[in-house]
Formats: C-alpha cells, sequence, structure tokens
C-alpha cells in the first residue's frame, strides 16, 4: 500500500509542490486530465447559461460570485479535476437564512484554493473580517506555555475543549475524495494515532464496526459524530458512502480524540470536564505535534501554506482551523440586552450545547472564539481565556446586583 | 452530477479492491447484482457526456435500504448509460422486472380506444383515478446529471410545447422559483404538485441540485391534465379527475401525450425510446411504459383480510398511501395501481388497474353485507 502511494505521490509530487507554493495555474496544467467529448459538450452551454440564479441567496460566495468570475473559472479544473461548480453547489442548493450568512462554497483538494483564488480570495475575506490572502500571512503558534490565567471559576464553567482540523496533503478532501482515498485517509491517521504513548495512548473505533449503543454512548459523552443531515453538507457530498472509512479515535481517559473523516480528513479534540484550560490547550498542542511527527515518519504531512495556514474543506476553518470553547454557566448574563454586544467586541460566539446551530438548554452557553484565520493557536486561546474571565466577571457582578460594562472591541488583525 | 468524470480518471490510480463500496448491509437490486468484476469492468467507462459507474451507483450506496422494501439503488444519468453500463443494468432491469432479458422488446400502445370497459368503477368507493407517466426528451442529459443551462433549455423547450396546446389542453406555466408560498401549498393539496425532495433516494442521487431552477409544474384550465418540469424525471405527465371514470382519464392522457410528442419532434427533440426498454427514464424501475395507472379507492375491510397482499400480488397491482410513495393509507383509503411498467403495453396496464379495481370493489361490497370472498381471489394475472 505504501509504495503505491509513494509512487502516485512521486507523480502527483510537483503538482503538489507548486500548490502549495501557490503557482495556481502551473499546478492546473500540470496533470489535467479530461475526456474530449465531455469537454465538448460543456462548451456548448456558455457559461451565462449555466450561471446560478443566487438572487434569493445570503451567503458569501453569493455575496462574492459574478457572472465574469464565473465565465473565467467554469472551465478550469484542479489537477484532481474538481471544478468550480463543484465547489459552489452546496451555496446553490442552500439559499440560506436571512440572519446567519453561511459560507457556500468547499474547497475539493488543496489545489482548490489557487485554481479558484478568483472567488475564494473574496470569500475568505468576506467571512475573515477583511483578512487579505493576497497580501497577508497567517501565524501558526502552538506554543502552549504562553497561556496566562487559563484556569477559570468551576462553579460557572462546566467543561473547556479545544479543537482543529488537519488535512492529510496528497488525498482529496471530504467532498471530493474517493472510497479508496477516504480509506487510505483512515489508515495513515490510524497508523500515526497508534504511536501515540503515555497518558495519549489509546484505540480506534470504526463506525461501521460500532455497534448502536455504543455508537449512542460516544454521542451523549459529546464525542462522537453523527451522519451529517444538514443540508450544508449533504449538498457538499460529504455523507457519501456513510459509514465507510469513518471512525472515531481517543485516548483511554477520553479527553483527547480525533474523528476521521468527518467533515474534514481528521478532527483533533482535546476536552475535559472543568474550567482547566491550559491544560486541555497544553494537551491539544502536545498531541498535535506528536501525531504531525508520527506521519511524517511515515512521509506524509499536513495541507498547510504561508497565506492561508491549515488547509481544510471549508474556507471558514482556513488559519487554525480551531475553535477553544466552554460550557458555561450564565443566568444573569445572558438575559441581560448586552449580551450579545459584549460577546461581539470580545470576539466570541455563542452556540448551544449541542454544537452548531443548537439551542441553549438552561442558561448553560457553549462560548468560543468566532476567528479562525489571521491570529494564532495561541492568541486565539488567550482571547478565549480573557474572554471567558471577562463573562464570568460580569456575571458575578450581576449577582451582586452591580452593573457591568460592555468592554471595547478588540483588535481584528495585528499588522 | 458532480462527482463525476471529474474525479474519474484519478480514481483508476487506486485498485478495484479499494475503490469496491462495502455493501454488506445493503438490500437493493444494485448491491445483489455488482460483483468486483463488473465493477472493475465498468469503472473506467463513461457516456459520452461524461456519467460513470460510481455516478450511476452512488445513491444505492448511500441508501442500504430495509429488508423488506427492496429499491432499484442505481439510475441513469443520460440515455447511454443503458448502453455504457449494460452489464451492471440488464441484470438490474431483469431483476425489478419480472425477469426480462437483454433481449426481449417492449411493446408501445397508446391507443385509448384499445382499453375495454373503465368507465363504470363505483364512485362511492372509487374517489378518484389518476394516470401518469413519464417523458426523456433527446439531446439533453438526465436529472442526475444535467446542468443549470441543459435544465433551463428542457424547460424552455417544454413550456414552448405545452403552450402551444388547444382546446381541452389549454393551460399555463407556473416556475417553481416565481411561485408564491400559498399557491404552491394550494397546488400540493390538489395533489398537483411536487415538492422539493427530500428523500435521500433522490438527492443522495443529484436530483435536488440548483431546487428551484428550471422546475415547474404545467396544467390545463380545467385541472385534469399536467405536467411537471424537470423533477425525477424531464417531463411526467399527469392525467387526473375525481370520481371513477378511469376510460376518461386514459383518453384524455394518450391524446394530451401525442400532441405533445409531435410538437417536441417539430423541434428534433423527440422523447427518448428504443424498441428494447420502451420510454428511457432516469430510474431503471419506470422503464417501458413508466406508466402508473391508479385510483384512490376506500377498501377499509379488504385492506385488513388476511389475503389482501396476496390478492393484490396475483391482480399484478401494488398498494400505496394518498400521499404516494412511501406514505401510509389514510382512513382505509389507498392508492391501487399496476406494479408492472416494462414487458407489457400502456392498454395493458390500465386494463390490470381497471378490471383488478372493480373485482376488489365488488369484494369490498361482499364484506360489508358479512358475506365471505375467498371464492372471488383471482388466479395468478
Amino acid at each position: 500500500m505504501a509504495t503505491q502511494f509513494t509512487r502516485m505521490l512521486a507523480g502527483r509530487n510537483t503538482a503538489v509542490v507548486l500548490a502549495s507554493l501557490g503557482a495556481g495555474t502551473l499546478a492546473t496544467g500540470y496533470l489535467l486530465t479530461d475526456s474530449t467529448a465531455a469537454a465538448e459538450r460543456r462548451m456548448l452551454y456558455p457559461p451565462s447559461a449555466d450561471f446560478p440564479d443566487l438572487r434569493k441567496h445570503n451567503n458569501c460566495m453569493a455575496a462574492s460570485l459574478t457572472p465574469a468570475i464565473y465565465a473565467h473559472l467554469r472551465d478550469k479544473t484542479t489537477p484532481n479535476n474538481w471544478t468550480l461548480n463543484q465547489s459552489i453547489q452546496t451555496g446553490v442548493d442552500n439559499p440560506g437564512h436571512p440572519f446567519i450568512k453561511t459560507v457556500g462554497m468547499v474547497a475539493g483538494d488543496e489545489e482548490t484554493y489557487e485554481v479558484f483564488s478568483e472567488i475564494f480570495d473574496p470569500v475568505i475575506k468576506d467571512r475573515h473580517n477583511g483578512y487579505d490572502p493576497r497580501t497577508m500571512k497567517h501565524p501558526t503558534d502552538l506554543d502552549s506555555s504562553k497561556i496566562t490565567s487559563g484556569v477559570f471559576d468551576e462553579r460557572y464553567v462546566l467543561s473547556s475543549r479545544v479543537r482543529t482540523g488537519r488535512s492529510i496533503r496528497g488525498l482529496s478532501l471530504p467532498p471530493a475524495c474517493s472510497r479508496a482515498e477516504r480509506r487510505e485517509v483512515e489508515r495513515v491517521a490510524v497508523m500515526a494515532l497508534s504511536g501515540l504513548k503515555g497518558d495519549l495512548a489509546g484505540r480506534y473505533y470504526s463506525l461501521g464496526d460500532m455497534n448502536e449503543r455504543e455508537q449512542q454512548q460516544l454521542i451523549d459523552e459529546h464525542f462522537l459524530f453523527d451522519k451529517p443531515v444538514s443540508p450544508l453538507l449533504m449538498s457538499a457530498g460529504m455523507a457519501r458512502d456513510w459509514p465507510d472509512a469513518r471512525g472515531i479515535w481517543h485516548n483511554n481517559q477520553k479527553n483527547f480524540l480525533i474523528w476521521i473523516n468527518e467533515e474534514d480528513h481528521t478532527r483533533i479534540i482535546s476536552m475535559e470536564k472543568g474550567g482547566n484550560m491550559k491544560r486541555v490547550f497544553e494537551r491539544f498542542c502536545r498531541g498535535l505535534k506528536q501525531v504531525e511527527q508520527l506521519i511524517h515518519e511515515r512521509g506524509w504531512e499536513f495541507m498547510w501554506n504561508e497565506r492561508l495556514g491549515y488547509i481544510l474543506t471549508c474556507p471558514s476553518n482556513l488559519g487554525t482551523g480551531l475553535r477553544a470553547g466552554v460550557h458555561v454557566r450564565l443566568p444573569n448574563l445572558s438575559k441581560d440586552p448586552r449580551f450579545s454586544k459584549i460577546l461581539e467586541n470580545l470576539r466570541l460566539q455563542k452556540r448551544g450545547t449541542g454544537g452548531v446551530d443548537t439551542a441553549a438548554t438552561g442558561d448553560t452557553f457553549d462560548i468560543s472564539n468566532n476567528d479562525r484565520l489571521g491570529k494564532s493557536e495561541v492568541e486565539l486561546v488567550q482571547l478565549v481565556v480573557d474572554g471567558v474571565n471577562y463573562l464570568i466577571d460580569c456575571e458575578k457582578r450581576l449577582e451582586r446586583g452591580q452593573d457591568i460594562k460592555i468592554p471595547t472591541p478588540l483588535a481584528q488583525f495585528r499588522r | 452530477m458532480p462527482f463525476g468524470n471529474t474525479h474519474n480518471n484519478f480514481k483508476l490510480n487506486f485498485k478495484v479492491e479499494d475503490e469496491f463500496p462495502d455493501l454488506s448491509k445493503h438490500n437493493n437490486h444494485m448491491a445483489k447484482v455488482l460483483t468486483k468484476e463488473i465493477y472493475g469492468k465498468l469503472r473506467d467507462k463513461q457516456t459520452p457526456s461524461g456519467y460513470t459507474l460510481d455516478d450511476v451507483i452512488q445513491t444505492g450506496v448511500d441508501n442500504p435500504g430495509h429488508p423488506f422494501i427492496m429499491t432499484v439503488g442505481c439510475v441513469a444519468g443520460d440515455e447511454e448509460s443503458y448502453e455504457v453500463f449494460k452489464d451492471l443494468l440488464d441484470p438490474i432491469i431483469s431483476d425489478r422486472h419480472g425477469g426480462y432479458k437483454p433481449t426481449d422488446k417492449h411493446a408501445t400502445d397508446l391507443n385509448f380506444e384499445n382499453l375495454k370497459g373503465g368507465d363504470d368503477l363505483d364512485p362511492n368507493y372509487v374517489l378518484s383515478s389518476r394516470v401518469r407517466t413519464g417523458r426523456s426528451i433527446k439531446g439533453y442529459t438526465l436529472p442526475p446529471h444535467n446542468s443549470r443551462g441543459e435544465r433551463r433549455a428542457i424547460e424552455k423547450l417544454s413550456v414552448e410545447a405545452l403552450t402551444s396546446l388547444d382546446g381541452e389542453f389549454k393551460g399555463r406555466y407556473y416556475p417553481l422559483k416565481s411561485m408564491t408560498d400559498a399557491e404552491q401549498d394550494q397546488l400540493i393539496n390538489d395533489h398537483f404538485l411536487f415538492d422539493k425532495p427530500v428523500s435521500p433516494l433522490l438527492t443522495c442521487a443529484g436530483m435536488a441540485r440548483d431546487w428551484p431552477d428550471g422546475r415547474g409544474i404545467w396544467h390545463n384550465d380545467a385541472k385534469s391534465f399536467l405536467v411537471w418540469v424537470n423533477e425525477e424525471d424531464h417531463l411526467r405527465v399527469i392525467a387526473m379527475e375525481g370520481g371513477g371514470n378511469m376510460r376518461e382519464v386514459f383518453r384524455r392522457f394518450c391524446v394530451g401525450l401525442k400532441r405533445i410528442e409531435e410538437i417536441f419532434k417539430k423541434h428534433n427533440h423527440g422523447f427518448m425510446w428504443n424498441e428494447h426498454l420502451g420510454y428511457v427514464l432516469t430510474c431503471p424501475s419506470n422503464l417501458g411504459t413508466g406508466l402508473r395507472g391508479g385510483v384512490h379507492v376506500k377498501l377499509p375491510k379488504l385492506s385488513t383480510h388476511a389475503k389482501f397482499d396476496e390478492i393484490l400480488g396475483r391482480l399484478r397491482l401494488q398498494k400505496r398511501g394518498t400521499g404516494g410513495v412511501d406514505t401510509a393509507s389514510v382512513g382505509g383509503v389507498f392508492d391501487i395501481s399496476n406494479a408492472d411498467r416494462l414487458g407489457s403495453s400502456e392498454v395493458a396496464q390500465v386494463q390490470l388497474v381497471v378490471d383488478g379495481v372493480k373485482l376488489m370493489v365488488e369484494m369490498e361490497k361482499k364484506l360489508e353485507k358479512g358475506e365471505a370472498v375467498d371464492s372471488m381471489i383471482p388466479a395468478q394475472k
């Protein structure tokens, strides 16, 4: 198996290297394969006939895609033959909601972000508050020792969690991957994870072999992922062949977990009950570094470049791909009309305790960072630490009948 | 289909065993027929429009099915799919259509005068009568595969053809895009309109892409003849009315269909048809006539009879709920229609419905009077 892949990688190596250097058009031309008849058929319809009707749409793709950009990009393909139409299908099929602006497009492989940069760059800028991939560089920093005041008052913070994603360079992403590629991602990841030792040692549970009781247990513990039902993911083809090559790995202490082949190749999660975010982040960084080391030993690496940081399926997760958050009780603050503004200025977001698109149960909220790109991992976790401490302080003040202040808004990017 | 030929050549770098889907938990026709040998033989092929084997089978891989319900598990992306992927589709067609062989020929008969009777189903029991079929327009790829440009071209051509009809067929087109929610709800309640597909059988095959772009419904002023544009097939043609006059419904169906076909032919885009498979449609289950002729009929007593399903089987009929496929019956009212599509003509299939429903209503009346119906149970048709 490994030799087949090294051979294949060698063949694609130049394209991959070109792509990671940002030389999009060279990479496109390098390995283009296409049936002439099918290509001719496509030409029967000019791009204007194919341009999607986006008048009722509210997502980043619809806001940025113009007929001119579409015409320019429609007939291009990445070296894996992924097309623009495939990237935007999810945004066309899901017009969105006036109050919630989704991204509306996905990447099929690493080169997508280069070949279709004409549409991806403005979408990235829109989603990541002005981060300009053409001119800016993304900082990566996984030195957890830099975090200060990272232990929260456990009368308020029930649990702490940090997650990110990593993609394995050379294999297509979940919207595009074939069954064989997906199985290869699983194989590479599981082999690497089996090398973890000490408090990180653990084992793998393939979704296909799990029984329903085990599965429900893992969901209730907030460990497992379901077959996607969200049309945002379904329309992007991420549920194909379910549950083939999907699974979850976790360490024996159940505080370091990896999801395999859900919305990204891998999602890495460090979590524990209580408020010790510093320890959660320390384990997160240590685990990530060890996993990266283990895949390097076998000739693999993560998708990363200096423009966009870590490359993931959804543009919203570029950069750090990091969401650091807590489940925190805020019975008084959550009823205060200034709550949303405080969160906004602290660059935090709230979710229900079931994750994205769920509602809060009782007064307990999932509070996490808004940003992913343009700030490093350490910066984002510190931002969450400072922000949550501020929220707890507000909660305590309101308990005592004191007034609270809306904090000044945090700066977007350091230049 | 988005996941089509663009990635297919790259997949060939992987061995067959690595790409072959895990069908161990599956119960559909595709899973029964597909072997590694067939997969290996067909996986590097594509139709002229670029449709591949994985496109054909994806819906069957993603939907393992149910132990009691055998779905087809594959779709065609264009007319040529049935040729290029013969080695997979012929055995599936045979399985689904009662042993239909690759050498068999299908008879088409849309002469409504050949139907015997059908105008006297008791309206106290038969609440409504309906005949539907599908048609694909030659020169365009099918709903799982077509691009927005193609879908809009199909819509444009269909609207041109339909709006030129006159007499009892005079009507108008309602594009889904510009329908108000109120209009839409009304049409659904009238049993006229189709929803955005939610069934994973359809969504996994890519048929809901770009919804509602290029979709719409045309109906005549009398609301007795309707055409769905760009749902699961290019066109679904439906004739219906309240009561039991299936003969009249079938007449209108045949006349309307012939008129539409003439207009499409004039534009050099006739219907997809061949003498082996009859009318070519997206799902292999609808090949042949693509015809489902049925009634909504009250059979509260007969439906609880121990032999109800056996009776239906012998009459070559099937039951559904009044919401259509995959719904349950409400208040003892069933949707009863022909089970066959391929290997018998339109007239023959509607004849089965007419005769079978007539018999079942007689049986229902007997059961109401407290009499036994065992002597009336028919032989296998």
